[in-house]
């Protein structure tokens, strides 16, 4: 279930992909998101540790121990790409200039607030520039699992510390898709397999329910 | 005016205590040979400004493991245990930092500025004990510079005078690292003599760097 669940998500969170669009996806899930990219959509990968055109990650033996992502894993780059240093990918960054970021989350609240970087006093892993994308990025979509072992992850008010307060425009889970609007969480998608009352039995926050809501 | 020197040379100038920052990104292309020198002359109570603490037996993961470091100033520490462990068991001190605040902190640092402005972490604890500022109607908070008493790059080819030029992803915290420290030495993959690097080809221009050691010594 869960390779599945989260290729699911990927390729859910894919359709929400532009033509022209520079996007920077996080570590792990999010990252799955580069193997969605429509056909013939011109999309530019970001990595906050110097690259705008990222590629496909090497397989064994194309490695160039100069090019690495920000999860340091080795990768191509696209023709016409370009690298750069720390203080001007986050200019980029915080600029504006990134017009979607896809991230992970450990908690979501129904003000678009999102926790992500630490669990105190068990997974402190620092926060790296997810805060600099939160800030910065025109949209942020969160991508993740419904529930963390049974427990809802999308929550009245998250319990962990902020990693942005507010950020958040989009969740994408296995169940649903939530937008977040100044009235609060809106269902706005069930996804295949799941329905409205295992949404309801596995989300702690409210959510508001529309007519016409797609299945 | 030649800045090369032997990698011993060097490192005796980089004293216990000292606060050091260290280029690379996960490790990719920190300055290794400097690093293995100064286990070994036991430089040990570091403040070590740097992105991440990279991976056990890589870059500033080995300096981790040997506790040559009392307190780092990094973004991310994730990739490698026992710089939690450390830190856990109260034997490190460990500050971390957004990645593009620590970036600017270390350019204002280099740059003469006073600190700067930035949206990110408003909402979070990154605000404690940090005055906040509205301009035009959007929050800020107020961050200052972040200079240290030695840089440590790498650098993939540079020539006698001290320009560099980087490979790839490798330029990470390396530019605005060598303006921002009162001595810059360059670990260099390839030294070449003046003229060899085109000036275009320059991303750290010579004058923010002090000394130059080759990697194979």
């Amino acid at each position: 279930m869960g390779f599945n669940a989260k290729e699911m998500i990927a390729r859910r969170v894919a359709e929400e992909l532009q033509d022209g669009y520079v996007v920077n996806l996080g570590i792990g899930l999010p990252s799955m998101v580069a193997n969605y990219i429509p056909e013939g959509m011109s999309v530019t990968l970001q990595s906050e540790n110097g690259i705008l055109g990222m590629g496909a990650l090497c397989a064994e033996g194309e490695e160039d121990e100069n090019i690495i992502n920000a999860g340091n894993q080795f990768v191509h780059i696209q023709k016409g790409a370009s690298f750069f240093d720390s203080a001007t990918s986050f200019a980029m960054i915080r600029g504006g200039h990134i017009h979607l970021t896809v991230l992970g989350a450990l908690q979501v609240d129904e003000q678009g607030n999102i926790a992500s970087h630490i669990i105190p006093g068990s997974m402190v892993p620092g926060m790296g520039g997810a805060m600099d994308l939160l800030a910065g990025a025109n949209r942020v979509i969160v991508a993740m699992l419904h529930t963390a072992k049974g427990e809802p992850k999308i929550v009245k008010k998250c319990t962990l510390p902020l990693t942005a307060r507010g950020k958040v425009d989009l969740i994408v889970t296995e169940k649903a898709v939530i937008a977040v609007t100044p009235e609060g969480l809106v269902l706005k998608e069930i996804m295949p397999g799941s329905s409205v009352e295992d949404i309801l039995q596995h989300t702690e926050a409210d959510l508001i329910i529309r007519d016409g809501l797609a299945e | 005016m030649n800045k090369v020197i032997g990698i011993n040379e060097a490192v005796k100038m980089i004293k216990s205590g000292c606060t050091i920052m260290i280029s690379g990104f996960m490790a990719v292309k920190s300055p290794e040979a400097l690093i293995d020198l100064m286990i070994k002359n036991n430089i040990k109570n570091l403040t070590v400004i740097a992105n991440d603490s990279a991976v056990p037996g890589k870059g500033i993961g080995k300096l981790i493991t040997h506790r040559c470091v009392k307190k780092l100033i990094a973004s991310h520490i994730g990739l490698n245990p026992e710089t939690g462990r450390q830190m856990n068991a109260g034997e490190l001190e460990v500050e971390l930092i957004p990645q593009g605040t620590l970036a600017e902190r270390i350019r204002c640092g280099g740059a003469g500025l006073g600190g700067f402005l930035t949206p990110t972490g408003i909402g979070t604890s990154v605000e404690e004990g940090k005055q906040k500022l509205t301009v035009n109607g959007a929050e800020y908070l107020l961050e200052f510079p972040l200079r240290a008493d030695v840089a440590i790059i790498k650098g993939s080819v540079v020539d006698t005078l001290g320009n560099v030029f980087y490979k790839g992803t490798t330029q990470n915290f390396s530019l605005v690292m060598a303006m921002a420290a009162d001595l810059v030495i360059v670990e260099a993959e390839e030294i070449v003599q003046p003229g060899e690097l085109k000036a275009e080809y320059v991303m750290t221009p010579g004058i923010f760097v002090d000394y130059i050691v080759g990697a194979e010594m």
